[in-house]
């Protein structure tokens, strides 16, 4: 064990297997420590965490915030909504005045794709990106990897699918590049409208059959459908849509084996799986939410630990 | 670089059964004491220390928990390196409890402060007492002091205790060395 080879967390992309293992092995730690009576560590009592939030979240903005305040880290929190950015100001203005009021480290949400790497270029702190557009959202890949790992014992070898709106989800390209640094093998599977045309290139399998991609796999992780973001129609009805690439309990049921269901949340119940699968034994759902604390605490102190003041 | 032997495995054995013997004087059957051995080094003296107070004097219920202070350490990103975790596995309640902390040297006392501070996610103690093999005089940067101590050193700045086990090291020994 010793420390992460970037100083920003902007994709699974600039990682390496050994920073994986490393915040692995952190994250341990602290599932212990969050599970203690009182949950609270003070290492990082002299840091200051500014969450920077210019597109709506709940589960992850939460998430960055608990971890952040279980390790006494100061925190301070802007959504774009009620801020000066409705005036005009840029970025990377925004950012520095944020910066000189003594931030360390900054947590960053951006519709755009590139926010975070363009912000680090130009502000002096450490950027963890929190999801850029249909880019990337590495902490939500780490912990999906904690959470196969935990499952399972291990990612290497696993097959494993992502289902759903490919297209439009940066959970997809980030679990790709986790994945398959860790030795899995990944399918993606949806409509053909919903995949992008290269994803092949990336070395995954690509499949629109889900009861071929199914019996494949040993974990299905499960995408919402992102209509927030589709300008166009890519499929004819969300009936049709749940018909061909919803799970119900039935389905799960008739497969070869037992598979593993992740969701990265939010959960549109009765779309991609209903509320039968997603509570099912076979879910594990709620534990990618717990083990989101676990993660990002780590992903926050080894990163933290590299700030000198 | 040269060392000195300051204690044999003989010595180390005396002096962990004298310290069993004066944890007995103080507890009796342990029922209202936990023994907690802090992460890394002070475990293998913890381990031993249980082992005879079970083995030798046949003390029944023996709680012994691993604390890792870790996160609580005072000196984070001051380093050049980053603070490396260890396994916390304390799997009872103190409150009310009277605690032993375990640990192999006594040097700053930051790392009891430390200690001190992270036992409070697991309850109220009662009492906290700290057991220590080595006990490095006129170097502490804390009001901290050992209850029960196997020797008492006189070691200039410059100078390292180094305490080895058996089952980690190869041998039963504590060596100062001069750097």
């Amino acid at each position: 064990m010793s420390e992460l080879s970037v100083n920003h967390l902007l994709g699974i992309k600039y990682l390496n297997k050994q920073d994986i293992q490393l915040i692995f092995e952190t994250a341990d730690h602290f599932k212990e420590v969050i599970n203690r009576p009182i949950k609270k560590v003070p290492s990082l009592r002299d840091i200051t965490i500014a969450n920077l939030f210019f597109e709506n979240s709940t589960r992850t903005k939460l998430s960055f915030e608990l971890a952040e305040k279980r390790l006494s880290a100061d925190v301070i929190n802007f959504s774009s909504g009620q801020s000066s950015v409705k005036k005009g100001e840029t970025l990377i203005d925004t950012v520095n005045n944020i910066l000189f009021m003594k931030v360390d480290m900054v947590v960053m949400r951006h519709p755009n794709p590139g926010a975070c790497v363009f912000l680090s270029k130009h502000v002096k702190a450490s950027i963890v990106n929190a999801g850029d557009g249909a880019h990337e959202h590495p902490t939500q890949a780490l912990l999906d990897s904690y959470s196969i790992r935990e499952k399972h014992g291990e990612v290497k070898g696993k097959n494993i699918v992502i289902v759903g709106d490919i297209l439009h989800s940066r959970v997809a390209l980030s679990n790709i590049f986790a994945l398959q640094l860790q030795g899995a093998n990944v399918m993606v599977c949806g409509p053909k409208t919903l995949i992008p045309k290269y994803i092949d290139k990336l070395g995954v399998k690509v499949e629109t059959n889900l009861r071929n991609a199914l019996n494949w796999c040993d974990v299905a992780n499960m995408l919402r459908v992102q209509n927030e973001r589709m300008d166009i129609s890519y499929f004819p009805t969300t009936r049709e849509y749940t018909q061909q690439y919803g799970v119900n309990k039935e389905f799960l049921d008739s497969l070869d084996k037992e598979i593993t269901i992740m969701h990265p949340g939010p959960i549109n119940r009765g779309v991609e799986i209903t509320s039968d699968v997603a509570d099912s034994k076979q879910s594990i759902i709620l534990e990618q939410v717990q083990n989101g604390v676990a993660i990002r605490m780590a992903v926050i102190y080894l990163l933290a630990s590299k700030i000198k003041h | 670089m040269s060392q000195k032997v300051l204690l044999n495995a003989k010595e180390v054995n005396i002096i962990l059964h004298r310290l069993a013997c004066q944890l007995i004087e103080k507890h009796n059957d342990f029922s209202k004491t936990v023994l907690i051995g802090l992460q890394p080094r002070g475990v293998f003296l913890a381990n031993r220390i249980a082992k005879i107070l079970k083995e030798d004097y046949k003390v029944k219920d023996i709680q012994l928990g691993l604390l890792d202070i870790t996160f609580f350490r005072d000196d984070f990103r001051r380093g050049d390196k980053p603070l490396e975790a260890n396994t916390t596995s304390i799997n009872f309640l103190v409150e009310n409890k009277t605690i032993v902390f375990i640990d192999d040297v006594l040097y700053t006392g930051r790392s009891i402060r430390a200690a001190l501070t992270a036992i409070q996610s697991f309850g109220r103690p009662n009492e906290i007492e700290l057991l220590t093999l080595i006990d490095r005089r006129f170097s502490r940067h804390l009001p901290i002091q050992p209850d029960y101590r196997g020797r008492q050193v006189d070691v200039i700045n410059d100078e390292k205790v180094k305490v080895n086990w058996m089952e980690n090291d190869g041998e039963d020994s504590v060596y100062l060395i001069n750097k």
